[in-house]
């Protein structure tokens, strides 16, 4: 198992993540996984209970998973959004942009490749799920 | 024309230094190919038949010399000694090795260039009027709109693996240069009654094997909105758009599966919730882009005259050069489309010629069209006579705008690793024989397409004359279509019947022109006579 990298102080879910349709059955589970094809917006009334949600990625090339990571950013989730399966390196500051706070990928990743995806990008064009400031409100700042 | 501040520039300086990475990553087997394929799509490298092609992104199709200049440098020292202009307002250049790629995507960088999200499923670069800022029937120069969009299309994170490429055109006439329609997102600069400018969106359209004409989702988003409005667009087709089969993961599938009425719907409720998200840039921003798009000084030119007495010249500017918003100047066009040449090419000689001509004679802008030719925007009636000089010596003097010789060819089975068949011979063939036996004038404006597959590279669907190349038991075989159009009276071309093999196409055009003389009435182009009369005539013709 590769090892996970965690980007939050708080203390990980020690449970095991369910699917959707479990999660809106059972009212108990605090940890949520969504494939690709889940509507994210199903789990907005149920924000408050949950502490982790994995999004995964059974192929890299397949992007519903950032727009699921967004959805639920811009509802006002914020525990854990954690990124699993076929993540890769060179996608990791996209994912981190769109609310991504932790990454499981099925291959571990180079601890260098890591830092330097994170420091590459000094600026940012968009306006996204994290705190970063976008070049066109530095020009009007 | 835009320019970069620190800030442009330092986002594709890190592009070049990501791809040096991931190229070294790739060489070294850290990343394998799989891996390695859609990150350097990204950067507008593709495994093409014989080599690596690259895409070089031209923003809305406006260059300044010194970057033609750059472009001919990297075809000589990267490639050899040429390029070929593209459809979509692009350069590519066919003979690039991997390990050289991160160097060239350098000496882009000095020039402000890049070839950024020019190939793979993320949003491409953004198309526009190739008249954009001369044309005397615009209504506001597009292009503010097409960077704007640029930027924010630039490595956005959650629009970086889409279902499929994306494409986007932007104009700000009636008339449509760019075909608007047939963009994934076409977006309209339009005036709402009360004189506000605002932003038509047409979403859907697209040709490949299933060809679309895009609908209007929605006549007016105020330009405060418009980042938003196409944020909403694009995450409703990440969302849903298909990924269980490549050929129908186009958005245009989506908009028709879903209906253009449902679509825009989830459209605008996913825009109603983003606008209070902040995405939107300050109409400032807009405004400060604008600034680099203001018209250049001209000259009170209201007394140049035109000296026709050289006839070779006349023909020329009858032909090649289209009016100006102002007084005294034109918009005149380089065709790239010498008779037995291959469309779109251009040497790195002449790339370095129009660099020239555009800093003596076009206040330092070129526009490259998407039928493959090189506009220069703003030029003097009285200088034109010197410029067509060197246009001559040079071999760039062909006087046939939108005429049959302006044939939009993609590289076909010459390059293309899916083609089915080769383009450029018959663009070719066909040229010579129009050329050869003098019709080309009578004919007046035809626009003849060929694609060598059904990716319709070469937009056949959209060709008054269409050709498309199939592959029928191994041996190349050419379909052919009649009454597209891209421009605002925007058609899909239908096919006529049984394809034909590579000599028989040439004959079948010829047969179908001659149609079109026989029944013509004043004034009528092929399209319009096509139009009247129906199919019925041309089949009777190449089949009866
Ligand atoms: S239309 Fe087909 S053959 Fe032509 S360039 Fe496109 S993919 Fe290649």
């Amino acid at each position: 198992m590769a090892e996970t990298l965690r980007y939050r102080d708080d203390e990980p879910v020690d449970h095991p993540a369910v699917t959707v349709d479990s999660f809106l059955d059972q009212s108990n589970a605090t940890a949520v996984r969504i494939e690709p094809g889940d509507d994210a917006r199903d789990l907005i009334p149920h924000l408050e209970r949950l502490a982790l949600v994995e999004v995964n990625f059974p192929a890299f090339g397949d992007g519903r998973g950032y727009s699921s990571a967004r959805v639920l950013r811009e509802a006002g989730y914020e525990g854990e959004l954690r990124a699993v399966g076929d993540v890769l390196v060179d996608y990791l500051a996209y994912m981190r942009r769109c609310g991504f706070d932790a990454f499981e990928p099925d291959q571990q990743f180079d601890r260098d490749d890591v830092e330097a995806a994170f420091e590459r990008w000094p600026e940012v064009y968009q306006a996204a799920a994290d705190e970063r400031t976008p070049i066109w409100a530095k020009r009007h700042a | 024309m835009y320019k970069y501040d620190q800030y442009d520039q330092a986002m594709v300086d890190t592009r070049v230094e990501e791809f040096r990475d991931q190229t070294r990553r790739r060489l070294e087997g850290k990343l394998t190919e799989a891996q390695f394929t859609p990150l350097r799509l990204k950067n507008g490298l593709y495994l093409q038949l014989h080599a690596y092609m690259l895409r070089v992104a031209i923003p809305y199709g406006t260059l300044d010399s010194r970057q033609m200049h750059a472009l001919a440098d990297i075809a000589d020292t990267y490639d050899r000694g040429y390029g070929h202009f593209t459809t979509r307002q692009n350069i590519q250049y066919n003979w690039i090795k991997l390990e050289e790629a991160p160097d060239l995507l350098a000496d882009l960088a000095k020039v402000e260039m890049h070839a950024i999200q020019t190939s793979g499923n993320c949003i491409r670069n953004i198309s526009s009027d190739h008249f954009a800022g001369a044309a005397a029937d615009e209504l506001v120069d597009p292009r503010p709109y097409a960077e704007l969009l640029r930027q924010w299309s630039s490595f956005h994170p959650e629009f970086n693996a889409l279902p499929r490429k994306f494409k986007i055109a932007v104009i700000a006439s009636e008339t449509d240069r760019a075909a608007m329609r047939l963009h994934d997102i076409g977006i309209n600069i339009v005036k709402n009654e009360a004189g506000e400018l605002g932003a038509a969106f047409y979403v859907g359209g697209g040709m490949g094997r299933t060809p679309m004409i895009a609908p209007c989702i929605n006549p007016f988003v105020p330009l405060d909105q418009l980042v938003t409005y196409a944020e909403a667009c694009l995450r409703v087709y990440n969302r849903y758009g298909r990924r269980d089969n490549k050929y129908k993961a186009r958005i245009k599938i989506l908009v028709h599966e879903l209906g253009a009425e449902e679509y825009t719907r989830q459209v605008e409720e996913e825009f109603a919730h983003l606008l209070g998200q902040g995405v939107e840039p300050p109409l400032a921003e807009l405004e400060r882009i604008r600034t680099y798009f203001e018209d250049p000084a001209f000259q009170d030119a209201s007394n140049d005259t035109i000296d026709r007495s050289d006839p070779d010249f006349a023909l020329w500017v009858d032909r090649n050069t289209v009016p100006h918003k102002r007084e005294g100047y034109v918009s005149a066009v380089i065709s790239l489309k010498p008779v037995g040449g291959i469309p779109g090419d251009a040497t790195a000689r002449q790339m370095h010629v129009m660099a020239e001509l555009a800093k003596s004679y076009s206040f330092d802008e070129l526009r490259v069209m998407h039928t493959q030719n090189i506009v220069l925007p703003h030029v003097r009636k009285a200088t034109l006579y010197t410029l067509w000089q060197t246009l001559e010596a040079e071999g760039l003097g062909s006087p046939n705008l939108d005429m049959i010789e302006d044939i939009i060819a993609c590289p076909g089975l010459d390059y293309c690793s899916l083609a089915n068949a080769r383009s450029i011979p018959v663009a070719q063939k066909i040229a010579e024989r129009f050329a050869s036996t003098g019709k080309t004038d009578a004919l007046g404006q035809l626009k003849l397409k060929i694609s060598g597959c059904i990716n319709a590279c070469g937009h056949h669907h959209a060709g008054h004359i269409g050709i498309l190349g199939v592959d029928r038991k191994g041996v190349e075989n050419y379909q052919l279509l009649l009454g597209g159009s891209e421009a605002e009276d925007v058609s899909l071309a239908k096919i006529t019947g049984p394809g034909f093999d590579e000599n028989g196409i040439v004959d079948a055009v010829e047969t179908v022109t001659d149609v079109y003389t026989r029944e013509r009435q004043d004034g009528e182009r092929f399209l319009d006579t096509y139009r009247r009369i129906g199919m019925d005539p041309f089949k009777e013709a190449l089949y009866g």
